[in-house]
């Protein structure tokens, strides 16, 4: 048999029919729903008079509305308020099965899809959210889709999709010490392009990516659709196994082991042929910090602010003037030199007890710069926020100036009350530096954990690794 | 849910210089919150096309407009086709982005290059998006900010743009998009008619991988 890439095993596991121009019927798994981009898909199969075709395959929360305090008050936003109730009322009349605002495993669809179980290797996974690629990370084909699509997975349990084009990223060597998943992968994305991966799945593989944990691999795969291919994903290794084995929706006794023995395939085969590779160099990687308003606007923190008229294409050349005007830099500025407003740990890329350790340990014993207005930790999830409690984190970033929240997308994307005000300067652990996405007017900067816990005790961007000298 | 079958006669074509413009510039976070599909055109680029800032509720028939943006240029009122720079529709997979621009009223898009699932979202709704190269999009550009607007002709059956100069344009487009697109098909029903293959995969996978049919609402 011809050597498979790992995409080539998922998508032929999953293919129920495929018409003679290539487009697939997909079967899905797993199809995880959240309050924005669902109620017009409930609402498409009432009009229509149809049913979810497998209830129990579906698992919905309400993540990006909810607020991350005083949670018990209820959500103040009447608008809000709605759409969350919308989802809730939505689950009880077609049976889906729902973690509501206030049970103990509510939080980000992509943190608790994997810490529940609920994503598993092997499984082809859906979600109305972009950032689904997440799921990727345990060996499993996940990708993001539009409301249209929901309705369709609700439906059907399939999707029409074609396939692919495949792209292995390999990354040669390891990390060094404080440098972090998050700084590979904005690393990736700046050396790609935002629309570098666009038609591709992309596996991540090479030494430095094997060493990474599975939250370090989320990381990573959260964050291929920022390299602008729908899904990214790491092939399964123990890593993998060790840490599904035992959670909530993970099988038990012997279906695991024939789980376990079907899911160590799960990796492209020797020799199998991809229709594109990136190489990277893993301990060539730095603290990474983007200047600019898309992720491909990224440098290593020891740089400068790029400037435009060193930039040939002239399109490019006029997107980072603008980026420059929105964000308030001047070329040539070193990074180090731009003091912040605001900082923000969570998001679905860095809000798992991993990145929370990473953050603390930088914040022990200090205090956030007095010129930073405000300093957010938003878990992400009660799990996650349970597990840092116990592990007395939560007093850290308390002692040190944060403010500990209930877990949500929050100021992510600035759908609930935490956001930026016009002008403010953020350093983000999130994934997205867009024009107002984390408030109108609102600028950010997209850093790892460290790298923003670091940044909120100097008030300015600092090289983490140096932080002690 | 199914659509209106696509129908296009001669448009007006209004240029948006930007690349990379992503779905929160398309239609901001604070308008999601709306339970239905229709209403999101007036909020449609918020932050670039007023000069106060959006929020749910506004009537924005007295918002002040920014006289730069390209939107508000007297010139390229009901226009229905955009022109703009590659990969359009960048970031989030808001369908709410195809809804701004559909209520707006474009029903073409014209660029170098989309984003993959804007990309697919645009004929889920009736909207086409076409892809051409760049010193095509450079040409059309320069054709369409003159002072007279450009307007051109969609044709999907024959798959060509018809320019009021008499060029013709041709372009590409997925074969079962374009029969999707111009009879208006219901991608549910479709799938539906192979539900007894469904039913088929489902028993043999459950035999396979028993894991993967767990029922989560037991």
């Amino acid at each position: 048999m011809a050597p498979k890439t790992l995409y080539e095993k998922l998508w032929d596991t999953h293919v129920v029919r495929t018409d003679p121009d290539g487009t697939a019927l997909l079967y899905i798994d797993r199809h995880l729903l959240h309050e924005v981009t669902s109620p017009q898909a409930f609402e498409g199969l009432r009009l229509a008079g149809r049913r979810p075709w497998r209830p129990g395959a579906n698992l919905a929360t309400a993540d990006h509305n909810v607020p991350t305090r005083e949670r018990a008050a209820g959500i103040p936003d009447p608008v809000s308020r709605l759409q969350v109730e919308t989802l809730e009322r939505n689950c009880r009349e077609f049976a889906i099965p729902e973690f509501g605002m206030h049970d103990r495993r509510q939080g980000i669809v992509h943190v608790i899809g994997p810490e529940q179980g609920l994503t598993l290797p092997g499984m082809t996974l859906v979600c109305g959210d972009s950032h689904t690629s997440t799921h990727g990370a345990l060996g499993a084909l996940a990708f993001g889709i539009g409301t249209s699509e929901v309705e369709h997975v609700l439906a059907t349990q399939c999707l029409i999709q074609k396939r692919a084009r495949t792209l292995r990223v390999q990354v040669d060597g390891t990390l060094a010490p404080g440098v972090t998943a998050k700084d590979l992968i904005l690393a990736i994305i700046g050396e790609m392009g935002t629309a570098g991966g666009t038609g591709h799945a992309i596996e991540f593989a090479g030494e430095a990516v094997r060493r990474l944990s599975v939250e370090g691999r989320m990381t990573l795969c959260n964050m291929a659709i920022e390299a602008g291919a729908r899904a990214g994903f790491v092939a399964v290794d123990e890593t993998t196994l060790d840490y599904v084995r035992g959670r909530a929706y993970a099988p038990k006794g012997e279906l695991w082991e024939r789980a376990a023995a079907s899911w160590r395939r799960l990796h492209s085969d020797p020799g199998a042929r991809f229709d594109r590779e990136v190489r990277l160099r893993g301990d060539a990687v730095e603290p990474q910090v983007t200047w600019g308003t898309s992720p491909e606007m990224v440098v290593s923190v020891r740089a400068a602010v790029p400037d435009p008229e060193a930039e040939a294409d002239p399109v490019k050349a006029a997107g980072m003037r603008r980026a420059l005007e929105y964000m308030d830099l001047t070329p040539g500025t070193p990074i180090q030199q731009i003091a912040i407003d605001k900082v923000f740990i969570g998001s679905c890329t860095n809000s798992r007890i991993e990145d929370l350790r990473e953050a603390a340990a930088v914040l022990r014993g200090g205090r956030v710069a007095a010129s930073v207005k405000q300093a957010l930790v938003v878990p992400g999830s009660g799990p996650v926020k349970a597990q840092a409690e116990a592990e007395g984190l939560d007093r850290v970033f308390e002692q040190a100036g944060f403010e500990w929240r209930e877990p949500g997308c929050s100021m992510c994307l600035a759908m609930n009350a935490d956001r930026l005000e016009p002008g403010e300067r953020c350093a983000s652990t999130s994934n997205r530096n867009f024009e107002g996405r984390q408030g109108a007017g609102g600028r950010t900067h997209l850093v790892s954990p460290a790298m923003a816990a670091a940044a909120a005790l100097a008030g300015r961007f600092v090289d983490v690794r140096t932080l002690g000298d | 849910m199914s659509v209106e079958p696509f129908d296009i006669s001669t448009a007006i074509v209004c240029p948006l210089d930007r690349a990379n413009v992503d779905t929160d510039a398309i239609i901001p976070k604070q308008f999601l919150k709306r339970i239905e599909r229709t209403g999101f055109g007036p909020n449609l680029f918020d932050e670039w096309r007023y000069l106060d800032r959006g929020e749910p509720g506004q009537d924005c028939a007295t918002r002040p407009r920014n006289p730069d943006f390209v939107l508000n240029d007297p010139r390229y009122q009901g226009a229905s086709i955009l022109l703009t720079r590659e990969n359009f529709g960048c970031g989030s997979s808001r369908e709410h982005a195809p809804w701004a621009l559909l209520d707006y009223g474009f029903k073409v898009i014209v660029a170098p290059s989309f984003a993959d699932i804007f990309f697919n979202n645009c004929f889920k709704n009736g909207i086409l998006p076409i892809v051409l190269d760049e010193t095509v999009i450079d040409e059309l550009f320069s054709k369409a900010t003159r002072e007279r607007p450009l307007e051109m002709r969609v044709d999907l059956e024959c798959q060509r743009l018809v320019l009021d100069d008499g060029t013709e344009i041709p372009f590409e487009v997925d074969p079962f998009r374009k029969q999707c697109l111009l009879e208006g098909l219901d991608d549910i029903g479709l799938t539906l008619r192979h539900e007894a293959e469904i039913r088929a995969y489902e028993r043999r996978r459950r035999e396979e991988a028993p894991w993967l049919f767990q029922d989560l609402a037991e």
